[in-house]
């Protein structure tokens, strides 16, 4: 099976903070990962150097096959990429069917009327067609979450990244957010996703990636990890998890 | 309500008695508010007053786009950059500190004094031409200002679907901008409005230079006032519909929903 992306001991710095220490990550294609790992251990800066918003200090990046460290045209590679963020990110001026044809348009080069189709129809996918008209601060967060997904699935990228997309989300709305993920996945969308869902975590990985202080501590299957890790310290952040009710 | 009235009456009451009781008083209201004088010149103010509109309204125009563009250069960046937004604030750093009349004065009377055949020789031109000159360094702090106030969130997100430095800007960052901006811009225009009366200094018969001619030649300053009720009158408006948009911008921030 081919990797939809390999990372090969990627570092990176902010000034003398040394965030991030020699990972190394293959994704297959329909691979779903999790990472997990406390606060600060450095889940959001992986998804931004994979998508090219940071820069990175050494290692390669190797997106289907192709390396994507330094190319020519960051434009190019982060089209093929989707990422979600946790505070959603809509434009604010903008319509939900013009933040989702936005992009579609200026860097696909599709017209209005095709790009407001395939807006449209992925809309309905996600029980969104009636939102289409409305600005994203008379949306509930969840909505505005679920709208932050379909844009980015607009551009049909090859690979998805979620960084912790239910954490500013009310409990009531977390079900709502996660039941696209769980169909993207169904749907054999291949995507890494931050996250201290560890429930969900556990029922949709393929894999998950335990990070610690910046390094990937360890990795495996949901049921080796979080019934039988080796590593003290993902037994330790497990174990606090659990403590807070969140397994 | 009641009070605020009644003080606002009791107020102007005193006041008035004060300044007709003045000894010098009747000297003072025939020299600047004659209404047989204001009769007389008002008219021709009001023509004259024409041009300040004219002014500003050409002005105004180029302020907003040049304005922008020396934002935009400001907000460029990287090291590649650095000249370019060096420029850009030492722009604004000159014209903001350059008294508006000396800007006026050198180019309406250096510029045509070349004797270049393809320099416009008109001092309307000049006029307008420092008045773009020195709002547009306001104007481009105020835009600036705005382009800061997005936050970095947003750009991040246009630029993770794929939107170049420039589409990112144009869709993104500059519509949110501008529309936070309008409010202290219209201010600004404010200031525009009255200084187009600084190119009358110049020789072009605007409502103030023309006021000036009629107060040479009858030895009364009321017309001076009619000018300044021209004035007033262009600005009210302006004034009360800047107040309503933060108004409105305000309620809409309170009522509407939060994001981010
Ligand atoms: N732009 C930045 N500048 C400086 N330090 C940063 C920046 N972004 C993140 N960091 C630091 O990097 C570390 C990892 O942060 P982050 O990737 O956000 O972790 P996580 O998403 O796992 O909570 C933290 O110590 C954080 O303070
Ligand atoms: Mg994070």
């Amino acid at each position: 099976m081919s990797n939809a992306l390999a990372i090969e001991g990627l570092s990176k710095s902010f000034g003398r903070h040394e965030v991030l220490t020699g990972i190394d990550l293959t994704v297959a294609e329909h691979e779903v990962v999790a990472l997990i790992g406390a606060s600060g251990s450095g889940k959001s800066t992986l998804l931004r150097c994979i998508n090219l918003l940071e820069p990175i200090d050494a290692g390669r990046i190797i997106l289907g096959g192709e390396e994507i460290t330094r190319p020519p045209n960051v434009n190019a590679v982060r089209r093929r990429i989707g990422i979600v963020f946790q505070s959603y990110n809509l434009f604010p001026h903008m319509s939900v069917l013009r933040n989702v044809t936005l992009a579609p348009c200026d860097v696909l080069g599709l017209s209005r009327g095709e790009a407001e189709q395939r807006a449209t129809s992925l809309l309905e996918r996600f029980g969104l067609a009636d939102k289409r008209g409305e600005y994203p601060d008379r949306l509930s967060g969840g909505q505005q979450q679920r709208v932050a997904v379909v844009r980015a699935l607009a551009m049909q990228p090859e690979l998805m990244l979620f960084d912790e997309v239910t954490s500013a989300l009310d409990p009531e709305l977390i079900a709502e957010v996660l039941e696209v993920i769980r169909e993207l996945a169904a749907g054999g969308m291949t995507m890494i996703l931050a996250t201290h869902e560890m429930g969900f975590a556990r029922d949709i990985a393929d894999k998950v990636c335990f990070l610690d202080g910046g390094r990937i501590l360890e990795q495996g299957p949901p049921e080796e990890i979080f019934t039988s890790p080796r590593e003290q310290r993902t037994q330790q952040f497990l174990q606090r998890i659990i403590e807070a009710k969140r397994l | 309500m009641v009070i605020a009235l009644a003080s606002t009456v009791v107020f102007f009451a005193v006041v008035s008695v004060a300044i007709t009781h003045a000894p010098g008083w009747p000297q003072v209201r025939s020299e600047f508010f004659n209404w047989h004088e204001f009769r007389s010149t008002f008219p021709e103010i009001a023509h004259a007053f024409r041009l300040n509109i004219k002014i500003f309204s050409i002005a105004e125009v180029f302020i907003l786009v040049f304005a922008l563009f020396l934002a935009v250069l400001r907000s460029l960046p990287g090291p590649v950059f650095f000249p370019l937004r060096a420029l850009a604030i030492v722009y604004a750093d000159l014209f903001r500190g350059i008294p508006t009349i000396l800007v006026i004065a050198m180019l309406g009377f250096g510029a045509p004094a070349l004797g270049l055949s393809y320099v416009p020789k008109s001092v309307i031109f000049w006029g307008i031409v420092s008045l773009v000159l020195i709002y547009s360094a306001y104007v481009s702090e105020v835009y600036r200002a705005g382009i800061e106030s997005i936050h970095p969130s947003q750009e991040a997100a246009a630029r993770s679907l794929g939107l170049s430095r420039w589409q990112t800007l144009r869709r993104v960052i500059l519509p949110q901008a501008v529309r936070r901006v309008i409010p202290p811009l219209l201010n600004d225009f404010i200031g525009l409005q009255k200084d187009t009366a600084l190119v009358g200094t110049l020789g072009a018969v605007e409502a103030f230079q023309q006021s000036q001619i009629d107060a040479n030649a009858t030895f009364n300053f009321t017309a001076y006032l009619a000018a300044a009720v021209l004035f007033v009158a262009m600005t009210i408006p302006l004034a009360r519909f800047t107040d309503w948009l933060i108004l409105r911008d305000r309620r809409r921030r309170q009522g509407g929903g939060a994001t981010l």
